[in-house]
């Protein structure tokens, strides 16, 4: 009889302390010696993905540094929240200076331990979709094309949540935020705007791109430490769900971070020096309406009248995702 | 070693000597010269253990110096202008997190109308900041002034701009005396830094602080400023007994004993001041000068104790405080303040205009009789004004100011920069 090849779902699943796993292959959340860089006691809301997704990836970068690790932080929710006078929940040297300048700081901090031969010392910087695609996005560029020896982590919650929840570049079509309101012929942000800056990333063919859901632990963590495991610039993109600014529930987070994979509207892929190196494959492809229904801020889709039209623009960027990164894998 | 040598070149090689380890820049006129050697002496191995990083913009250049303070790195950029402007976020974000960065400020107008030529309104918009801003008579003391700039940053976790005139220092080529790697090292000892982001003893650097505490972190920063008032003298005396010359320190009084003019100006224009004060004493006037080298912290007591005795003081100023007049003045006035003396501000040299000897002399002369605006614009062309004035008053689209007064004094093109 053919050997025949059983699937454990558990195996690479979300679950976080898999005991099917071989140590070695287990989350770093499931390691007793994880690092709690980002401690318990910020202030984030609950259910904060950016939260989480800050919790995941530094304690995976800590673990594959042997802790020789400096952080950089733009301004925005995970400084606020992380760092309110006289306390902290950093558990690793860290340091924030602006709103725009993550990347050319940590190129700074970079320099500096080249410089006096630490080299094992590496640096990541992190920001906010906001402080990334939009107001940092001119040092993050400066940064990637000279390759200095960075991880540039952005943390993306579709909009400037510190400041009450107004419209970044990151922000979706049709999405309400609090500069793009659902009113007028077409309420929410507007479709043919905004950029997706992991492609962009590559176009500098950078050593590593990556993104990343808060829903993929161990995806993530993989992620980080290929990341870690390159010199040069590298960026990491992690979608992170914000309850608060999404009108979404807490427990919801991990939900949306999976549906925004299962519907093609956010494709997980790596990429070097500018090629796509592998892709996540949609298990159980999903239409987009599952997604938005449970955020408040596509809610105006779903009244008396759904907004068909709009939710079907909505497919068509999922569906062409799909096609473009190749999500379904043998299927497509 | 004495060389004859370019301003620009001659600031570098001084800070080469003080051993920097992360040295960032952007370039702009007329700060150009400056990180173009320091580029060089790094690729060419002359200076070693230093990182020379192109960065693509100002903001970006301070940026990166604060990230490599922070980590412990001897750290310089350099800029100027709409530069300083660029980069001015970054600039009050360095002096808030105590971080000992080095910055000369090839002094230069800011637009519009871009002009690329010298005057000291970039170095002065940044007067607030937090940092100390040390102002070069000549391109000795620029040179100088780096050395020290590094010690006194260093000792105080304070960030320090030198400002040199742009073009007139910069590009100036003059006899400079290049101090010996050995006289550096024994003036400037390694970086201690007083917090370091280090993975050996973590800290978290730039916290928010708020109300509770907000005023107590600005007042410390203050209390630097007035404890450098304090170091300034003391470091420009440790620098004059081991470099054998005078250079730094808060204030340089000219001929001011018995004065009963003072001059009172920043900068390389003391030159021209010094020589005017030299004829105008061999008439019989009693007159005299003070060169304000430390702007940040303001000498009060200083200007003071120097002006005390006199019976006016003009201030010569290459900065305009639009709405309002001067900007050194308004210091100096408060530096006079109780004291009976009358004061006058002068605006000149803006944009690069030539600051002229005889304009001086007739300008203390009136001065010296009591017969002077309190605010004068030393050599203004009222005709031109007055045409643009007028031209406003009676035509709504009169178009753009700058083009017009080109036009009204006869020039029709610009230098390309
Ligand atoms: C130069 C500057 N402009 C604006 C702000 C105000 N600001 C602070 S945080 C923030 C929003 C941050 O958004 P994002 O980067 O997406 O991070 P999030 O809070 O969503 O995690 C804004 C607009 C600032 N601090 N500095
Ligand atoms: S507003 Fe959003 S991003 Fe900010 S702490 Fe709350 S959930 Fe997190
Ligand atoms: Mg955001």
């Amino acid at each position: 009889m053919e050997p025949q090849i059983i699937k454990f779902y558990q195996t690479g699943s979300f679950a976080v302390g898999n005991r099917l796993l071989d140590d070695s292959q287990r989350s770093v959340q499931a390691d007793m010696r994880r690092s709690n860089s980002l401690n318990s006691g910020h202030r984030a809301c609950q259910g904060c993905g950016e939260a989480l997704g800050a919790r995941y990836a530094i304690d995976a970068a800590m673990q594959a540094t042997k802790n020789q690790l400096i952080a950089v932080n733009a301004t925005g929710c995970l400084e606020v929240f992380s760092t309110p006078y006289p306390e902290t929940s950093w558990q690793l040297p860290w340091i924030h200076s602006l709103f725009g300048n993550a990347a050319a700081v940590a190129t700074g901090v970079a320099a500096a331990m080249r410089v006096k031969g630490r080299e094992e010392v590496r640096v990541i910087a992190q920001g906010g979709d906001g402080g990334t695609t939009d107001i940092g996005f001119g040092c993050l560029s400066g940064m990637f094309e000279r390759n200095d020896d960075v991880l540039y982590i952005c943390y993306d919650n579709e909009g400037y949540m510190n400041t009450g929840v107004q419209r970044s570049s990151a922000t979706p079509p049709a999405a309400r935020t609090s500069t793009t309101a659902t009113l007028g012929a077409d309420p929410g942000n507007v479709f043919g705007q905004g950029k997706f800056v992991p492609a962009i990333a590559m176009a500098h063919e950078i050593p590593y791109v990556a993104t990343a859901s808060v829903a993929y632990l161990r995806d993530l963590e993989a992620k980080v430490h290929r990341a870690m495991s390159l010199r040069g610039a590298r960026y990491l993109h992690i979608f992170v769900p914000c309850p608060l600014g999404w009108g979404a529930a807490s427990e919801d987070t991990i939900r949306l971070a999976r549906l925004v994979v299962e519907t093609g509207l956010f494709p997980l892929f790596e990429a070097e020096h500018g090629e796509v190196t592998g892709r996540y494959h949609i298990r159980n492809r999903v239409p987009v309406e599952e997604y938005l229904k449970l955020q408040k801020r596509y809610a105006h889709l779903f009244g008396k009248r759904p907004a068909v039209d709009t939710i079907g623009r909505i497919q068509a960027m999922a569906d062409r995702n799909i096609r473009r990164y190749g999500l379904l894998g043998e299927e497509a | 070693m004495l060389k004859q040598t370019e301003g620009s070149h001659a600031v570098a090689e001084a800070v080469a000597l003080c051993r920097p380890e992360v040295i960032c820049a952007y370039p702009i006129s007329p700060q150009t010269h400056i990180v173009e050697a320091l580029g060089e002496m790094v690729k060419g191995g002359d200076l070693a253990r230093c990182e020379f990083i192109n960065v693509e913009s100002e903001f970006a250049a301070m940026s990166v110096a604060i990230g490599a303070s922070a980590a412990g790195a001897r750290t310089y950029t350099a800029t100027a202008s709409q530069g300083l402007l660029f980069m001015a976020e970054a600039v009050y974000n360095a002096a808030g997190l105590g971080l000992p960065i080095v910055m000369t400020d090839a002094n230069r107008a800011i637009g519009a109308p871009i002009n690329i030529w010298n005057d000291h309104s970039d170095a002065l918009s940044m007067r607030d900041s937090g940092w100390i801003q040390l102002f070069a008579e000549t391109n000795q003391e620029a040179l100088d002034l780096h050395i020290i700039a590094f010690r006194l940053a260093e000792e105080l976790s304070l960030p320090v701009m030198v400002c040199m005139d742009g073009f007139i220092l910069t590009h100036a080529y003059e006899r400079v005396d290049m101090p010996a790697q050995a006289q550096v090292d024994r003036y400037l000892p390694a970086y201690e830094p007083r917090q370091v982001l280090d993975p050996r003893d973590p800290v978290s650097i730039g916290a928010m602080v708020g109300p509770e505490a907000f005023s107590e972190v600005r007042y410390l920063a203050h209390a630097k400023q007035l404890q450098a008032l304090d170091r300034i003298p003391v470091l420009a005396a440790e620098f004059a007994a081991i470099f054998g010359r005078e250079s730094g320190g808060l204030v340089h009084p000219y001929r001011t004993e018995d004065a009963e003019t003072i001059v009172v100006a920043m900068g390389s224009v003391m030159g021209t001041i010094k020589d005017v004060v030299d004829e105008m004493r061999a008439g019989g006037a009693a007159i005299g000068a003070l060169g304000i080298c430390s702007y940040r912290p303001a000498p009060l007591a200083a200007i003071r104790a120097a002006v005390e005795g006199a019976k006016r003081v003009v201030v010569v100023e290459k900065s305009l405080a639009v709405g309002l007049g001067g900007i050194l003045a308004t210091d100096v006035r408060m530096a006079m303040s109780g004291l009976h003396l009358h004061g006058y501000t002068v605006i000149a040299g803006l944009g690069g205009r030539p600051i002229l000897k005889s304009s001086l002399h007739r300008l203390f002369e009136r001065a010296g009789r009591d017969d002077l605006e309190h605010v004068t614009f030393l050599d203004l062309n009222w005709d031109v004004v007055n045409r643009v004035l007028d031209r406003e008053r009676a035509v709504r689209r009169s178009g753009s100011i700058a083009e017009n007064v080109l036009r009204d004094v006869g020039v029709t093109s610009t230098p390309g920069v």
